[in-house]
């Protein structure tokens, strides 16, 4: 199970009163991945098998819930070390993490904040992560300063570089830049992984691309190979899900000379659609 | 012109991220030399990594209040090459939106 499931499921525990939560007899053999990520605690039910904790050094980070600024600075510097993972791929994981979770902090409005958690699959030599929260939704975020309709409308405008929903102005406010999603999805996608964004009834996939040796990026997510939905239950709040397969992540610095290569783009052909044309008569 | 050092590993350790401390560094530190006339000098020396977010929470507004030519004013030293590329990054799309 992904561990976007897991948060998704911790993040909607917290939004129910401890009486109402129920859980039937689990016979997965997964059971005891469960209680080492941490879900039974979040749903206050006591499982009924018992294990010996392992330490997570190399294999996970549990589910965590993440409401400050502070949190989150102490979470990087204590849990990205649990996984075990050389420099380079530390950083893009901290700085996925980083970012994901301040959108939740500074966008989401809900005191519940972020649930995260994290785990290594020793098959596919990748980590994936989950981030949940049960706040106001992308729409809603978005909807503050630019017009969409529908959520997947707003997922993409939310995808785009440079869009915010603080504000309407180019380069954001002096807090907020409208990029953090736009450079997960760039990396997601340099990296040819998994990367998916549900919020409302609406839902964006990532699909995975075969090797080639152009890098080329998007700064319209439809432009990207993608799946789409706006028409799933809906889920109160924005889930992010991401896989970071290890031994393809590219050189940080060598993404970040094509993101402002595309990001530059995108800011030029925004101001064009602005322009008015002069009239001849 | 006189001239200050902050040294960014100080407030924030190997990885700078947090968008708080960046605000602090801008408003308490960075634009009241600024406004004294002052060069203000970054110095990123032990940093590994910077997110996009905490370098546009760091100089974003200065290119607001004080146009581009903020960057006679403001240096960046030892940096690495990651933490160039953000600050290359932020430093366009601010300028491409000057005017706006």
């Amino acid at each position: 199970m992904h561990p976007v499931v897991l948060s998704m499921v911790a993040a909607l525990a917290l939004t129910i009163k401890q009486q109402n939560i129920k859980c039937q007899e689990i016979e997965a053999k997964s059971k005891p991945y469960f209680v080492r990520m941490g879900l039974f605690k979040f749903l206050g039910v006591e499982p009924d098998i018992n294990i010996i904790e392992h330490e997570s050094a190399g294999r996970f980070i549990p589910l965590t819930q993440i409401k400050t600024s502070d949190e989150l600075t102490r979470f990087i510097t204590e849990m990205i070390p649990l996984l075990h993972l050389e420099a380079e791929q530390a950083k893009t994981i901290g700085y996925i993490v980083s970012e994901l979770v301040r959108n939740v902090i500074e966008h989401a409005r809900t005191e519940n904040g972020a649930i995260i958690c994290a785990q290594y699959y020793k098959k596919s030599n990748s980590i994936r992560i989950g981030i949940a929260d049960t706040g106001v939704g992308i729409k809603y975020t978005i909807n503050q300063s630019h017009p969409a309709s529908s959520d997947i409308d707003a997922i993409q405008l939310a995808l785009r570089p440079g869009i915010t929903g603080t504000t309407k102005r180019e380069g954001g406010t002096e807090q907020n830049a409208g990029a953090g999603l736009f450079f997960i999805k760039s990396i997601a996608s340099v990296n040819r992984d998994f990367f998916v964004v549900y919020s409302g009834k609406g839902f964006y996939k990532l699909l995975k691309k075969t090797a080639t040796k152009k890098l080329i990026l998007n700064s319209d997510p439809f432009q990207d190979r993608h799946s789409k939905l706006d028409d799933l239950p809906f889920w109160n709040g924005t889930i992010v899900g991401v896989d970071i397969t290890l031994d393809q992540t590219k050189e940080f610095s060598i993404l970040l000379k094509a993101i402002r290569e595309t990001y530059s783009n995108a800011i030029r052909e925004r101001k064009k659609e602005r322009y008015k044309n002069p009239q001849f008569i | 012109m006189s001239q200050i050092e902050i040294l960014i590993f100080e407030r924030t350790g190997d990885f700078a991220e947090n968008k708080d401390v960046a605000r602090d560094i801008r408003i308490k530190e960075i634009i009241p030399a600024l406004n004294k006339k002052e060069k203000v000098i970054l110095n990123f020396e032990k940093v590994g990594a910077a997110t996009q977010s905490f370098i546009h929470a760091l100089i974003s507004d200065l290119f607001r209040k004080y146009g581009n030519d903020i960057l006679d004013r403001v240096i960046f030293k030892s940096c690495n090459e990651t933490i160039t590329e953000i600050i290359y990054i932020v430093a366009d799309y601010m300028q491409e939106g000057l005017g706006d």
